[in-house]
């Protein structure tokens, strides 16, 4: 089956993200006062064929773990997993 | 003595080290000759270098992480084993998030704090005078030297970076030209004014300034070509 993995790399919290602290200080100069803090991640669409559900998303967890994410600096998850028609 | 600069795609800074290890060679201050080569990033060997050079540059495009894929390179597994067994690796500007990305440094990059590039020269102090590339400095020692990077923000958590400084693993730290270590001489929010550390074996270093961009005088400094000297003359020792 064909099957298409979201995944998200992001900071690990203590991790500074200078881009996420540029976007929340630009949105509080627009006025928007109820943000607090923006903090910006990377997302990955990858199409994959596999036999099933669970191998799929054990080769994605290996492609973030090896290549996709650093892990001093960053986590990962998969957000969503859905067949391709 | 043989030398070894790495050449990845995206590399852009290779000639410039080639043509100041190459420079060393008529140095008397240097004890014997110095070879130098240029190592292919798709070639399985190293053939018999004593020092390999990872230089500057943008190696494949540096897409996901600076020095993400420059890892996954043939040649960074005959690196890595060549380190492995105490061979001296010095990586620069990019070879060093290389070097980090290949664990064989401890922490990480992220972009510099104020989301610019920096082409500027910077001052750092020699903080470890016991090293191969620091051989026959001093601590405390200051060096006039160009960075020019974006993602020059060394970061490690906590207990890492107590590990590093208790390791005396930082060789140099961003300074002023009084050789103060402060927030204002920091160029890149780089934790405790990181600019280079090295492995506990001590054989491998990694540093964002450039030595080779500071190693004539007629580009305003000469004091970049004492790094390299001092991993020859160690050598040599």
């Amino acid at each position: 089956m064909k099957l298409l993995v979201e995944i998200v790399v992001k900071r690990k919290k203590g991790v500074s993200d200078p881009e996420g602290n540029t976007i929340s200080e630009a949105l509080q100069r627009l006025g928007y006062d109820s943000i607090d803090k923006v903090r910006t991640a990377k997302l990955f669409s990858i199409e994959i064929d596999a036999d099933n559900l669970a191998d799929a998303k054990k080769t994605v967890m290996e492609i973030a773990d090896k290549v996709l994410a650093n892990p001093v600096i960053e986590n990962f998850s998969i957000i969503d997993i859905e067949e391709m028609n | 003595m043989k030398t070894g600069v790495v050449i990845f795609p995206g590399s852009n800074c290779d000639r410039d080290t080639h043509r100041a290890l190459s420079s060393l060679n008529n140095m008397v201050d240097l004890r014997g000759s110095c070879s130098v080569k240029f190592l292919w990033h798709n070639d399985y060997e190293l053939d018999d270098v004593d020092l390999i050079v990872l230089p500057g540059g943008f190696s494949y495009g540096d897409y996901l992480r600076t020095g993400a894929f420059a890892r996954f390179s043939p040649i960074m597994k005959a690196v890595v084993g060549f380190a492995n067994k105490g061979g001296l690796v010095l990586g620069i500007c990019n070879g060093f998030q290389i070097l980090l990305e290949a664990n064989l440094l401890p922490g990480a990059m992220l972009p510099n704090s104020s989301l610019r590039f920096i082409c500027d020269w910077v001052d750092i102090r020699v903080e470890n005078s016991d090293t191969p590339f620091t051989y026959g400095m001093k601590k405390g020692d200051i060096l006039k030297m160009p960075i020019a990077h974006f993602e020059g923000n060394f970061f490690a958590d906590d207990n890492k970076i107590n590990e590093i400084e208790n390791d005396n693993s930082v060789v140099f730290r961003y300074c002023n030209a009084r050789g103060e270590v402060n927030l204002k001489s920091n160029p890149n929010g780089s934790i405790n004014n990181i600019a280079g550390i090295m492995n506990k074996r001590g054989n491998v270093l990694g540093m964002m300034p450039h030595p080779e961009r500071a190693s004539d005088d007629i580009l305003g400094s000469n004091d970049g070509k004492g790094i390299f000297i001092s991993a020859l003359n160690w050598l040599k020792r």
